[in-house]
């Protein structure tokens, strides 16, 4: 029940973890997106390295297997010169009975300077950073429902990208937010640098008990909803949702919730399109869109790989 | 032994009285209270100066953990944490491993408790054959053992017409029924209240509509067949108005709160505190303050522990994969003196909802203090602080939200038929 | 201590550089006394190759001190290394560190002809073997004192010496 400082945050106020977006202070936020403006430098040179990692080893703890969330941290690790080793623990020790912390508490042994988590269950990456050592780091590659902070940082300097000032943005998020660790760690970020309007855009099945209290103005229509909206946030819909009697089929959604060339025009003219992929074109979005000249999908993964660069050597260095 | 205890603060909330004087305790019952019985010489004294003495705390739900759960805590080390608590009565739950839905287990259960010479226990016995809500069990038999009452724990049924028939076979013999309201379909999966403390932390939520709807099961099915149901663990605002709105029409439905449920809501989270992982879940702030007021107004009759050890290994997970449940033995006497102390209600009143009117909810003669009636007492200092820590602890679950906490009321002397089981 | 003027000492620095001056000359300043600098004297002395830009935060040796630095400006480097006559250009020359790792950084875009340094002050103390083939003036400093080059609301650049560990 102790209500401890910011597990975040050490005692100068630096960045310990990276576990969610929420509870950090916009200078910390604004930090990770300027060092990872000069990551894409970095990434656009011949020698895509850079030495300041050299020495350190990265573990990717992923409990929840993903090969993409997986392979750009394993890029960004590999561009700071860390030395990086890959565990899906998914297969062999929780099956074992191994619990959590015994798998973290034996891989510290192995003199892991950070860990990079996914699980498929919310408070996984917190649990892990309460019990490691407190010189290794953690960062949070998604737990259950909860947060994908890393995630959240690359659509933000994405969108700070393409339409430089948070102050003036209209943004929605559109999709299943009541699963979204995705779309909650954008919240969270985007009302902290300062957006002042966020929409989110779902079915009543699909939004979680008082969305309203983080911020959000919530609409069930795509029509009302994305009118003069500067920045569309896509998520995706899984198959579960149809099992698990909160949508009737994939076809019904995409006709009132997927994005197509003419919802978009409800949109401003110049209103970008991300997405944090993978796409299931034709429920969320159509081709058309996804492949689009306003879709900006593509540059969010060149993006992803400079602020995932940005945040290990943040954390490495604090 | 003939035992006086000189000049503590007597509190017996059956005859609302409150007052400094001794109590005269012989052959294992109460022979005085306030005047001397002619005769009377003690060759035991306990000195009560500035300590309240009560009686013995009666607890409407404990999981002792035997038979089957034995690495989480044994009858030993729970009946001592009962004690340690002030509690001289107890209800125990029906899931143990194997469930008590045959009398031999039962029989067993109470000839173990029996042994040890602590709280009296009572055990709750299953509705159902394996707590499964498919067949019914043997009450009788059951009752014959010493069940002094049946539910289904944390096992809801999910067969609305087996619920229905195992009220009425009940009320046929006039067993009481006790029913945790939670609909299962709709708690599916849920781990925390549907509100925004889950929505922040991505957690699967209980709607109180779970609640509700099978309040609204229960109190209907209670009117049909004439059942005396006991409503087990109230968590949310709307479930107290249904309960008080019910009792207002004339139904004689009885109903109880976790001490913890009074005390924290879903805030008390945190940062994904799994002591926090309760069954039901901590709800908003306007639950918590309703179940305050209904306890309060007498909605709801009385305050129990829920006392549920669980190992440190199964709390140290992920919220929603670690094992729900709280230590609460130990805890039930200093939690309901905060309650009274933050609501400003007299100890006489208090006290009540801990000893008399969980006594009558069992169908027991306990929790008063009457010459006559079995030496149960609690003796404690209302005013001691200790802290609540793992050394601290008899009972071996640790798990609470209050760890590292100081809590206030200490108790210094338990005794069960007039022998000292607890000194302090 | 009187110290000395920065344009005075500008104006050194491009005479003795200008002899040297090619066609393929590449200037790369040194964020972020030598950027000022750079652009002073990319200007001055007609130098056709774009200027070079450069942050070293990435290839610093006290990243396990004291961490990233809070504000890593991106490095441009607008021109082809590999084969190219490169001058760096920093403020103060002390230790050497920085120009190690501001060589390293080339390096890691190619391969350059040479590289040579042109600093404003060489204030000694050297911990590596780097020497400055350009040098404003030297400076005689204890190890107590900083010095730095800075730049004031109108563009002026001008030389300030303080206490280490001063805020």
């Amino acid at each position: 029940m102790t209500m401890s400082n910011n597990p975040q945050l050490n005692r100068n106020g630096e960045l310990q973890h990276l576990l969610t977006t929420e509870g950090l202070p916009a200078s910390i936020l604004l930090n990770i997106l300027d060092t990872a403006e000069s990551f894409i430098g970095v990434t656009e040179r011949d020698v895509k390295k850079v030495p300041l990692l050299r020495g350190k080893s990265i573990f990717n703890l992923f409990f929840e297997p993903s090969t993409r969330t997986r392979t750009t941290f394993e890029i960004a690790a590999k561009r700071l010169s860390a030395d990086v080793v890959n565990l899906n623990i998914a297969a062999s020790s929780q099956s074992k009975g191994e619990t959590l912390l015994d798998t973290v508490n034996n891989l510290s042994a192995m003199h892991a300077d950070m860990f990079v988590v996914r699980h498929s269950q919310s408070g996984a990456a917190h649990l892990i950073a309460r019990h490691v050592q407190p010189e290794i780091h953690v960062i949070n590659a998604g737990d259950g429902r909860h947060a994908h902070p890393t995630q959240a940082l690359l659509d933000m300097f994405t969108i700070r990208h393409y339409k430089l000032d948070f102050h003036k943005l209209r943004v929605a998020i559109v999709g299943d937010i009541l699963h979204s660790r995705v779309a909650r760690s954008q919240i969270h970020a985007l009302t902290t640098l300062g957006v002042p309007e966020v929409r989110v855009i779902a079915p009543k099945t699909l939004l979680p008990a008082k969305v309203g209290r983080l911020g959000v103005h919530v609409y069930h229509q795509m029509e009302q909803g994305l009118k003069d909206v500067d920045v569309l946030l896509m998520l995706r819909l899984q198959n579960e949702r149809m099992l698990s009697a909160r949508l009737p089929s994939a076809e019904e959604y995409f006709k009132y919730y997927g994005l197509t060339q003419e919802k978009l025009a409800l949109a401003k003219h110049d209103a970008i399109v991300l997405h944090p992929g993978p796409m299931n074109r034709g429920v969320e979005i159509d081709s058309a869109v996804a492949d689009g000249k306003q879709s900006v999908i593509l540059p969010q993964v060149t993006f992803g790989i400079a602020v995932r660069m940005a945040v290990m050597s943040i954390l490495a260095g604090n | 032994m003939k035992l006086v205890i000189k000049g503590g603060r007597v509190i017996d909330p059956q005859s609302q009285l409150d007052a400094i004087m001794d109590v005269f305790v012989a052959a294992g019952k109460i022979v005085g209270v306030g005047t001397v019985p002619v005769g009377f010489h003690a060759n035991r004294e306990i000195n009560a100066k500035d300590l309240v003495v009560c009686p013995g705390l009666v607890d409407l739900s404990a999981r002792l953990r035997e038979p089957g759960f034995e690495y989480k805590a044994t009858l030993e080390s729970e009946m001592e944490a009962a004690v340690a608590g002030g509690i001289t009565s107890l209800a125990c739950s029906p899931d143990t491993d194997p469930p008590l839905d045959e009398p031999g287990l039962v029989e067993m259960l109470k000839h173990r408790a029996k042994g040890l010479n602590q709280a009296h226990v009572y055990p709750i016995g299953a509705l159902t054959q394996g707590l499964k809500g498919e067949r019914l069990t043997e009450m009788a038999e059951l009752r014959d053992a010493g069940c002094v009452a049946f539910g289904q724990s944390d096992m809801p049924f999910t067969n609305a017409r087996v619920m229905m028939h195992a009220m009425q076979y009940a009320s046929t013999f006039g067993f009481g029924v006790w029913l945790r309201p939670q609909d299962a379909s709709l708690a599916n999966g849920g781990v925390a209240h549907d509100g925004e403390v889950a929505t922040r932390l991505g957690l699967p939520a209980i709607s109180v509509c779970a609640e509700t709807v099978a309040l609204s099961n229960i109190i209907l099915m209670a009117k049909e067949t004439g059942a005396t149901v006991h409503l087990c663990r109230i968590s949310s605002a709307e479930g107290v108005a249904m309960v008080r709105a019910a009792r207002q029409q004339g139904l004689p439905v009885t109903c109880d709160v976790a001490a913890n449920h009074m005390h924290l809501s879903e805030m008390d989270i945190g940062f994904f505190d799994s002591n926090c992982h309760l069954v039901p879940p901590l709800r908003g702030l306007s639950d918590r303050n309703a179940l305050r007021a209904g306890l309060l107004d007498g909605t709801i009759d009385a305050v129990c522990s829920d006392h549920t050890p669980v190992d440190e290994d199964a709390k140290l997970l992920p919220f929603g994969e670690a094992e729900a449940g709280a230590t609460g033995l130990e805890l039930l006497l200093p939690l309901t003196l905060k309650w009274a102390a933050e609501m400003r209600i007299p100890l006489v009143a208090a006290l009540a909802k801990v000893t008399m009117e969980p006594a009558r909810i069992l169908g027991i003669d306990a929790g008063h203090l009457s010459p006559g009636a079995a030496a149960d007492l609690c003796i404690f200092d209302p005013d001691q602080y200790w802290k609540v820590e793992a050394a601290a602890l008899k009972s071996q679950g640790k798990n609470t939200p209050f760890l590292g906490m100081e809590l206030q009321g200490k108790v210094k002397y338990t005794l069960v038929n007039g022998n000292i089981v607890n000194q302090g | 201590m009187q110290l000395p003027d920065v344009e005075q000492l500008l104006a050194n620095l491009a005479r003795k550089i200008q002899p040297d001056i090619a066609a393929n000359t590449a200037l790369v300043g040194i964020y972020t006394g030598g950027v000022w600098l750079a652009k002073r004297l990319h200007r001055d002395l007609e130098i056709t190759l774009p200027l070079g830009t450069l942050d070293v935060s990435f290839y610093r040796d006290d990243f396990g001190q004291i961490g990233l630095h809070p504000q890593v400006k991106p490095s441009d480097i607008p021109f082809e290394v590999e084969g190219s006559h490169i001058i760096l250009v920093d403020d103060v020359l002390y230790t050497g560190r920085t120009i190690r790792a501001a060589i390293n950084e080339l390096f890691d875009y190619g391969r350059p002809a040479s590289i040579r340094l042109a600093t404003l002050i060489d204030r000694g103390g050297r911990e590596l073997p780097v020497t400055a083939q350009y040098v404003g003036a030297e400076l005689a400093l204890s190890l107590d004192k900083m010095l730095a080059l800075e730049k004031d609301i109108d563009g002026r650049l001008s030389l300030s010496l303080y206490n280490k560990n001063t805020p």
